[in-house]
């Protein structure tokens, strides 16, 4: 991406993060929503704006889980590890997914389209096996469904 | 509030209010094992070891973070607390290695010693650098652990040695995370912080990048933090346990912190900060951390007399060289001779060398660097206050509530005094920070007046007006301290705040706020340098700056007043000395009969009641053959002076040249007969800091070859001469005589200062000195205003010059780098000269970053690397002045105020091209 252009997206989320000091938390937030993760670049600017160091900014962004310090994929599947997708399958799914995709757990592959990672719980255990891809939640996926769906996914990449 | 009572394990102990109870603890002698307390740091809480039994209270409160109350009933040595200390430490253990800390046989084993237990080579504590000076093993050995149940595994982290001073090894880190709250809580640099959560978090930069990145200033003040062995010097690492430690002063700069050299084997292992003190409390900067045992101890030392001979230097005895110096030095007329003292030596040093200039030499021709930095200071403040130093001191900025820092870049020149003015900022006091350039403290200033170098005049007098305009003087300050208000009253009417704002460039608003900010928020106080005397308009410059003090009845009270920060470390002292061509130790006038004749009476000679010749003038005197011969102290004019070309053309033009240093400097080169001086590590005296506070400099190691104190020689060569009076045995001779003739060091005496700094004026031995000057009155009674016009700078840019360039000062290198260019940690930080000039000009020129252009101006010119930085404002490019291969100080000019007859070194037009 233009890192100009980058500038001036996060200038932009900075000047309506509005006064006040609990501002740090949701102004990473924005700009994860931005660019999928939070740049370098963009730490840097944001801790000029706010004059805390990007030391600092990194403490905070690199405890809580969702942020994202690399960039990641187009499509970021989460499958769910919870209890009960466990006991119904889901390592066996992450297993299938990861041979299909070709990236490993917490991976990203390298032409940037797949991010394969999983979660606690993504809070529809009723639909156990579960996965997300994006925002998308896919319910009651066994290791054959997921590889039919994957294939598809994988089909339609190289056709697009 | 009345002191607490409490009693601990039984005994009764009386504590003051706001102790906590590891602070009774301590008193009472009871020993509680901490590992996350730092006592220059906010309780913490973290390592859980402190915890101890209060009666009433739930749990097992820590003692580190619990206040003391009346009556309260602890327990420190409880089965309870044992068993507690002991889970919790063996916790902390799972993050380090421990094979060793728990083996009862570490006391007895070496590290060539075959392990029976087969531990690994990379967790022996036998082979840590930290071993025997570890705080783990200490809280080890005194909770007693013999086994650790959990599993350890060795993180296997490589090494960090990106920097030459220090080096990290997280595998030995047991995250007590003191390293951290000493950068942002102390430091305010925050340049390491927690990195990631839970098992994996560690301290570290964002995104793992370089120290240096993260803009490190390498300050080593994380490395004195560290318990363990994770940061450790570097070259400090394998030299074990120190055989002794030697408290003393800093030879850098003018704040005067006060070091702890560990000696070992006759030579100094490391420089610590010392924590009981008023100066720097533990802290330091990277010169004073890790540009010490390197000069001292460099290989490049001068050891033995040298006399030139056919354009060669040669070895020579003691006996030699001065038998040739004194025949020399008598040889000339009494006016034809010169001495050039130094701001790096001692106060005793100072002093001889003043008295051999007037005793021996029979002239005033003394001066020495405060020439080139402070003398505005002590001309604009002796006419209006009536005495020209800091008056107040270091330890009162953090507590102000408005701190103007004009013309000063701090952080880079006077680190430790910045991390005062951060103080005051936490804790909710306004800065305001006069700078053209953006320098680190506009980081976290309120305003930030970017003005055009050269514009002070303006821009104080701007302030000054909002002030009387609005109503915001401090009348009664006005009426009964001060006089001549009526002169400001009129110059003031002169003042327009749009022409103000077009000279300074700083927009109308922001000045009428500073100006409110400083007005309002009492005390205030302001920090100014070399910003604002470094010009052709210096005395005009302080001038007005006291006038904004005393407009706003800033002055006597504590955390306000009007503070130069002087540079050198013993820049104060030297001009206390009277190192200076127009007075005698103590500001004594050598033209006022009556002083004359006390000296007279003193040295038991006739002197002189012509002011002598200031460096400058030395300068051009040697130029055109009125000075034949010169002795020089420790000073490097080639590098230092303005126009430095015409100093070395003046030097060489010189008859006799003797050269007195530690190092064979730009100078020495130059000289016939060149002495080995001492450095302050290998000497006894006392230098004057910044805040008029003498301190002692103690002997760590002893003198390299032959090489001798500067009063040493100094005073054999006037034995030499024949000239009686100069037989000292040591340096508190030296002082008992300064204490009898230099009244505001009546009482100072090395007997005193054993047990600490005094400030003058000190008069008598039983005055306790004086943090803050003209309390009741003013030096010269009452505070004086003057009519003030602008002058612009001597030389503006023009069509064939169109660049202003000014110069200062660097963090990792100091002067002209006769010290810190030996030292190899603070050369990789800063290697060579930058020129750093604005994106915009750089366009202008089609210069890209890293590349080498010529700077000329019309005295010479010099390459130099540019570095493209918002920094530097348009128009204007920024060098440092330490490098003898890019001097910057070859295209300054000499242009001089005239009263102070300082140089304008910090504007001058000069042009860049490309080569």
């Amino acid at each position: 991406m233009d890192s100009e252009v980058a500038k001036k997206q996060v200038q932009e989320i900075l000047d309506a993060s509005g006064d006040g000091d609990a501002r740090l938390v949701p102004i990473l937030l924005a700009i994860q929503a931005k660019f999928g993760y939070l740049p370098q670049d963009a730490i840097k600017q944001v801790g000029e704006y706010l004059k805390i160091s990007p030391g600092e900014i990194y403490s905070v962004a690199s405890f809580y889980a969702h942020f994202k310090l690399k960039p990641i994929g187009k499509r970021h599947i989460t499958v769910c590890r919870g209890t009960a997708c466990h006991i119904r399958g889901a390592p066996q799914i992450l297993e299938e997914i990861s041979k299909v995709i070709g990236v490993k757990e917490g991976e990203t592959s390298e032409d940037m389209e797949y991010t394969l990672e999983t979660v606690a719980c993504i809070g529809c255990c009723a639909l156990a096996p579960a996965l997300k891809i994006n925002e998308a939640v896919h319910g009651n996926v066994t290791t054959r469904s997921a590889r039919t769906m994957f294939t598809a996914i994988k089909k339609g990449e190289k056709r697009g | 509030m009345a002191d607490l009572n409490l009693t601990i394990d039984g005994k009764q102990i009386t504590v003051k209010p706001g102790s906590t109870v590891l602070d009774a603890c301590k008193q009472a002698g009871i020993y509680i094992p901490t590992l996350c307390f730092h006592p220059d740091l906010t309780p913490y809480g973290a390592c859980r070891l402190c915890i101890v039994e209060i009666e009433k209270m739930r749990g097992l409160p820590t003692a580190c973070s619990t206040p003391v109350t009346e009556g309260m009933i602890v327990k420190t040595d409880t089965d309870q607390i044992k068993n507690f200390r002991r889970g919790v430490l063996e916790l902390i253990l799972t993050e380090h290695p421990h094979p060793c800390l728990t083996c009862w046989r570490r006391e007895r084993c070496g590290p060539y010693d075959i392990c029976l237990r087969n531990v690994d080579v990379t967790l022996r504590c036998v082979l840590c650098p930290k071993n025997k000076i570890c705080e783990l093993q200490e809280v080890t050995d005194f909770i007693g652990i013999d086994k650790v149940e959990f599993p350890y595994v060795y993180r296997n982290i490589p090494i960090d040695h990106e920097n030459t001073s220090f080096e990290r090894d997280y595998n030995l880190c047991i995250k007590c995370g003191r390293c951290i709250r000493v950068c942002q809580e102390i430091r305010g640099a925050a340049a390491i912080a927690w990195t990631m959560r839970g098992s994996e978090a560690l301290p570290g930069t964002a995104f793992g990048i370089s120290l240096k990145e993260a803009d490190c200033q390498y300050c080593g003040a994380c490395v004195d933090a560290c318990p363990t062995g994770a940061l450790m010097e570097r070259d400090r690492r394998w030299e074990g346990e120190k055989e002794k430690q030697v408290l003393t002063t800093c030879p850098y700069c003018g704040v005067g912190c006060q070091l702890n050299l560990a000696i070992k084997d006759g030579k100094i292992m490391e420089s610590v900060p010392a924590r009981e003190n008023d100066v720097n409390r533990g802290q330091a900067c990277v010169k004073g951390r890790f540009g010490i045992k390197e000069v001292v101890h460099s290989p490049e030392r001068l050891t033995t007399p040298l006399i030139k001979r056919n354009g060669k230097f040669e070895k020579a005895t003691w006996d030699e060289a001065l038998s040739l110096v004194s025949s020399k030095l008598g040889s000339y007329a009494k006016d034809a001779t010169a001495v050039l003292s130094s701001a790096k030596t001692t106060n005793e040093d100072n002093y001889v060398a003043q008295k051999f200039t007037r005793v021996v030499l029979g002239n005033n021709n003394i001066d020495h660097c405060a020439r080139l930095c402070h003398a505005p200071t002590v001309t604009g403040l002796a006419a209006t206050f009536g005495s020209g130093a800091m008056t107040n001191s270091i330890r009162e900025i953090g507590n102000a509530k408005c701190v103007f820092a004009i013309g000063t870049n701090t952080s880079e020149s006077h680190p430790v005094i910045a991390l005062e003015i951060k103080k005051a900022v936490d804790k909710g006091g306004k800065l305001i920070v006069g700078n053209p350039r953006g320098i680190r403290l506009t980081n976290f200033s309120d305003i930030w007046l970017r003005h055009a170098p050269g514009s002070d005049v303006p821009l104080l007098l701007g302030m000054c007006k909002v002030i009387v305009d609005e109503g915001l003087e401090d009348k009664e300050f006005i009426n009964s301290r001060c006089e001549n208000f009526d002169d400001l009253i009129g110059s003031l009417k002169n003042v327009k705040l749009d022409e103000v704002e077009k000279i300074t460039g700083v927009p109308q608003e922001t000045i009428k706020k500073a100006a409110r900010m400083y007005a309002t928020n009492k005390p205030a106080t302001i920090l100014y340098t070399m910003g604002i005397t470094q010009h052709t308009t210096g005395t005009d410059n302080v001038m007005a700056i006291a006038y904004l003090a005393m407009l706003t009845g800033n002055l006597g009270k504590p955390s306000s007043g009007v503070n130069p920060l002087r540079g050198q470390n013993n820049v104060q002292g030297a001009c206390d000395m009277g190192a200076l061509p127009n007075v005698y130790p103590a500001y004594q006038s050598v033209t006022d009969a009556a002083n004359k004749s006390k000296f007279e009476a003193a040295w038991g000679v006739k002197l002189s009641d012509k002011t002598g010749l200031t460096v400058t003038e030395m300068m051009d005197a040697a130029h055109e053959g009125k000075i034949k011969a010169m002795y020089i102290i420790g000073e490097n004019p080639p590098i230092s002076e303005p126009d430095a070309n015409h100093a070395v053309a003046a030097l060489r033009k010189l008859d006799f040249l003797v050269v007195q240093d530690i190092f064979m400097t730009e100078t020495a080169q130059e000289a016939d007969v060149v002495l080995p001086a001492t450095t302050f590590a290998e000497k006894v005296g006392t230098f004057t800091n910044t805040e008029r506070r003498v301190q002692m400099v103690r002997k760590a190691v002893e003198a390299v070859g032959e090489s001798k104190p500067d009063w040493q020689i100094t005073s054999l060569l006037a034995q030499k001469m024949g000239v009686k009076g100069f037989d000292y045995q040591n340096a508190s001779e030296i002082m008992t005589e300064i204490n009898q003739l230099a009244p505001s060091y009546g009482g100072i005496t090395h007997a005193r200062l054993e047990t600490g700094g005094l400030q003058w004026p000190c008069p008598n031995a039983d005055h306790p000195g004086t943090p803050i000057l003209h309390t009741n009155q003013f030096t010269r009674g009452k505070g004086r205003f003057m009519p003030l016009t602008y002058k612009p700078p001597a030389e503006l840019p023009d069509a064939a010059y169109p660049l202003t360039l000014t110069t200062g000062r660097s963090l990792y290198q100091y002067h002209t780098g006769t010290m810190t260019r030996k030292v190899k940690g603070l050369n990789d930080l800063l290697p060579e000269n930058l020129a750093e000039i604005n994106p915009a000009d750089a366009a202008k020129l089609n210069v890209q970053n890293g590349e080498m252009v010529k700077v000329s101006s019309r005295r010479g010119h010099i390459n130099a690397k540019v570095k493209i930085t918002d920094v530097s404002p348009v128009g204007v490019v920024y060098m440092n002045f330490h490098f003898a291969e890019s001097a910057a100080n070859i295209l300054t000019i000499a242009a001089i105020d005239p009263v102070a007859k300082i140089p304008e070194f910090k504007v001058c037009a000069i042009k860049i091209e490309k080569i």
